[in-house]
């Protein structure tokens, strides 16, 4: 019986130790009708640089030559401007906006899945864009987007942006897909083959096909999903699951699964099919007809900056000309500045990447955060909201 | 308690001027010596100071974090006690499945394990000459040394499209591929000399004696085996399956590799953690194996095979 009692003893004191310290946080705006974000003021001028800027950045986004001495971006940015660039390397969208909750960070690269909830959670400030000379240069079709802008108001500077493609195996599917109905066909003669990304945003990439194929299900926005919707998509999903061989996050597993052969058909970034087709796999990767999901990632500053200066110098920095085009080949995605097209060393980066085709990304729908309020602008329904999401994903695989 | 009380007893009546004639430091020293349990509560403070702070500490934690939750949107911790969580969990049709097949896959693994460790720990203890034993001692332990990860990511090439296991039964696509018996074949063989090495320690125990006592009183093998070694090397097994059972339950990076779609509740917990950042979600799901394992534990008790250890 002692033990027993000890134990009973030490988790009662911990008990009491976190009740303690509980009820500490802050009050946050619960997601719902008449969101606002918190207020937060922009930087009005900028000052002398602080002499360093910590960075929380997708791995690739900041590379100093330590990885490969020729590719780096970063050095020259320290010595011009006096910014020691320390980089916090993120794995998820959801670890970045863990990270940017401490204080410790002043800029962030935020997919669109994180973006909002960082502003709507008042981590980030608005951006003052006047401060940032090379903004004006920014393909229009990414400024002032419902990811980066509330009202308005700028929240960062557009990084880069890419479509989740469908990439197959040409030696085994045939003919060639045209459609996201291959990887949603029952019967697909590729069962066990078709591979999908795993994360519940996936579950947009369900909506979208419905949103083509199914009209009386009336979606308009795939990451704005009501509760019929919404369990349409997660339906389609489970079926989905039945033809599965595996899902994906790793890209470097992808990229081996196409070449073995473990999978033929699912979904891809432009990325990995390039470095399969490097590796002699057999593979294409198209845009389906009925568009695509995809990524645009966004340079915000913290709210609590202890380096503003020097942040917003970076913001310019990253999306100067030069660097754009270094960053945007080095992780194989379109830059997010018109100029950068010049400075690439593959002079068909841009059109490969369809970096001006604005037609291609009007069928590309961004990640963004799905909240309670609808993102299409209904008000007479609540949408399903992120967690709801994750609950699903996971009932998704079984 | 009964070493140390006698120690406290016998200097009792010491004689006191001994103690007043030192300085400070042997004051004390004879002071600790009267108070028995005082000193042995300093020796023991440091090893049960991490026993309670780190082990039971973070176990304590978890127990109240599942009971928390975490604002779905920006993702902050909602430090007021709810039940939302384990509701959630025993509603979810998913959770008791993936929870029933995580439990399946510890059992198969640790079942695998006994099969093949039981011969092969015989061989290595009673047959084999002490040479042959010393080099498969180390055959076994090798692996060991080399990566978690390099030996989950090469069964993953062996297990591909024409790899090596598809030849080996025909060509390709003959293979099991990924998937749950990938997941079971590539556990069971990372555990597997977490089985063999109590096993072979439980049979050198073994004295041949009673294998030849056995023989001359007209015991066949099989016979030897059940009412002979059996009963004997049974502790061991048991604590080579805690090891495997306890280990494939929170397994999540061999599935991940090999398990193709495949979901278990280390998957669970991860995924809560790194993609969804709910950590009361995933404490409350990390309750399952702890509460699978105090049951394992209490049930291995109760046949008395932990009093011979």
């Amino acid at each position: 019986m002692k033990p027993i009692r000890l134990i009973t003893a030490v988790a009662a004191v911990g008990l009491l130790a976190l009740a303690g310290c509980g009820n500490g946080g802050t009050n946050t705006p619960a997601p719902g009708g008449g969101l606002k974000p918190p207020d937060r003021q922009k930087l009005a001028a900028l000052g002398a640089g602080e002499g360093q800027v910590n960075v929380i950045a997708w791995a690739g986004y900041v590379e100093n030559g330590t990885n490969d001495p020729k590719v780096d971006w970063v050095t020259g940015f320290e010595k011009s401007t006096g910014c020691k660039v320390n980089v916090k390397l993120g794995a998820t969208s959801d670890e970045m906006v863990t990270l940017m909750k401490t204080g410790d960070y002043d800029t962030v690269s935020a997919s669109g899945d994180a973006s909002l909830r960082l502003i709507y959670g008042g981590d980030v400030a608005p951006v003052n864009t006047d401060l940032i000379p090379n903004y004006k240069d920014v393909f229009d079709g990414l400024k002032n987007k419902s990811w980066n802008s509330v009202d308005g108001v700028a929240y960062g500077v557009p990084h880069g942006r890419g479509a989740n493609l469908l990439m197959y195996r040409t030696d085994v599917v045939k003919p060639a897909p045209t459609s996201w109905g291959a990887v949603f066909d029952a019967n697909s003669p590729h069962k066990g083959k078709v591979t999908a990304y795993d994360s519940p945003i996936y579950i947009a990439d369900a909506a979208l096909y419905l949103m083509k194929t199914k009209p009386d299900l009336n979606i308009k926005n795939p990451y704005a999903l009501d509760d019929t919707q919404f369990q349409a998509s997660v339906d389609l999903l489970k079926q989905q699951n039945a033809i599965i061989g595996e899902y994906w996050s790793d890209y470097t597993k992808e990229i081996q699964s196409f070449k073995s052969g473990d999978s033929v058909l699912g979904t891809t970034w432009q990325v990995i099919t390039n470095l399969a087709q490097a590796d002699k796999a057999p593979v294409e990767a198209i845009l389906p007809s009925e568009g695509a999901t995809g990524w645009s990632d966004t340079w915000m500053i913290s709210d609590k900056a202890k380096h503003p200066n020097c942040a917003y110098m970076w913001m310019n920095h990253i999306i100067s000309p030069d660097a754009n085009a270094a960053v945007a080949e080095y992780f194989g995605e379109a830059p997010s500045n018109k100029l950068a097209c010049a400075k690439t060393a593959d002079k068909n980066h841009c059109a490969t990447f369809h970096a001006d085709d604005e037609a291609y990304f009007s069928q590309v729908w961004y990640w963004t955060t799905p909240i309670e309020q609808c993102l299409d602008g209904r008000t007479n329904v609540k949408c399903k909201d992120y967690s709801a999401w994750t609950q699903a994903w996971t009932t998704i695989k079984g | 308690m009964s070493a140390v009380s006698t120690m406290d007893r016998s200097p009792g009546g010491a004689s006191p001027e001994s103690a007043t004639a030192g300085g400070p430091v042997r004051r004390f020293a004879s002071w600790l010596h009267r108070h028995g349990w005082v000193r042995l509560g300093v020796l023991l403070s440091a090893p049960m100071a991490w026993l309670v702070v780190a082990y039971l500490g973070s176990l304590a934690v978890l127990l109240v974090s599942s009971f928390w939750t975490v604002n779905s949107f920006t993702g902050d911790l909602v430090r007021e006690p709810t039940l939302e969580n384990f509701r959630t969990i025993f509603a979810e049709p998913v959770y008791r499945n993936v929870a029933i097949r995580s439990v399946g896959v510890a059992v198969a693994v640790t079942v695998i394990d006994i099969l093949i460790a039981l011969p092969m720990a015989f061989f290595m203890a009673k047959v084999a000459s002490p040479r042959v034993r010393a080099w498969l001692v180390i055959a076994i332990l090798t692996p060991l040394w080399a990566s978690y990860l390099v030996k989950a990511y090469s069964w993953r090439v062996m297990l591909g499209n024409g790899g090596p296991v598809d030849w080996l039964l025909g060509g390709p696509g003959r293979g099991p591929g990924y998937g749950l018996p990938a997941t079971i074949l590539v556990l069971a063989y990372l555990w597997l000399p977490f089985m063999i090495l109590p096993i072979y320690a439980g049979l050198d125990r073994l004295p041949n004696s009673m294998l030849e006592a056995s023989a001359d009183l007209g015991g066949r093998a099989g016979r030897t085996f059940r009412s002979v070694v059996l009963p004997m090397i049974v502790p061991a097994v048991i604590a080579g399956s805690i090891f495997t059972f306890s280990l494939s339950l929170g397994d999540y990076i061999a599935v991940q590799i090999v398990g193709g779609k495949t979901q278990l509740i280390g998957n669970l917990v991860y995924a809560n953690i790194g993609t969804a950042n709910n950590l009361p979600f995933a404490a409350a799901l990390a309750t399952i194996p702890v509460l699978i394992m105090v049951g394992y534990l209490a049930a291995v008790r109760r046949s008395g095979a932990l009093d011979q250890l």
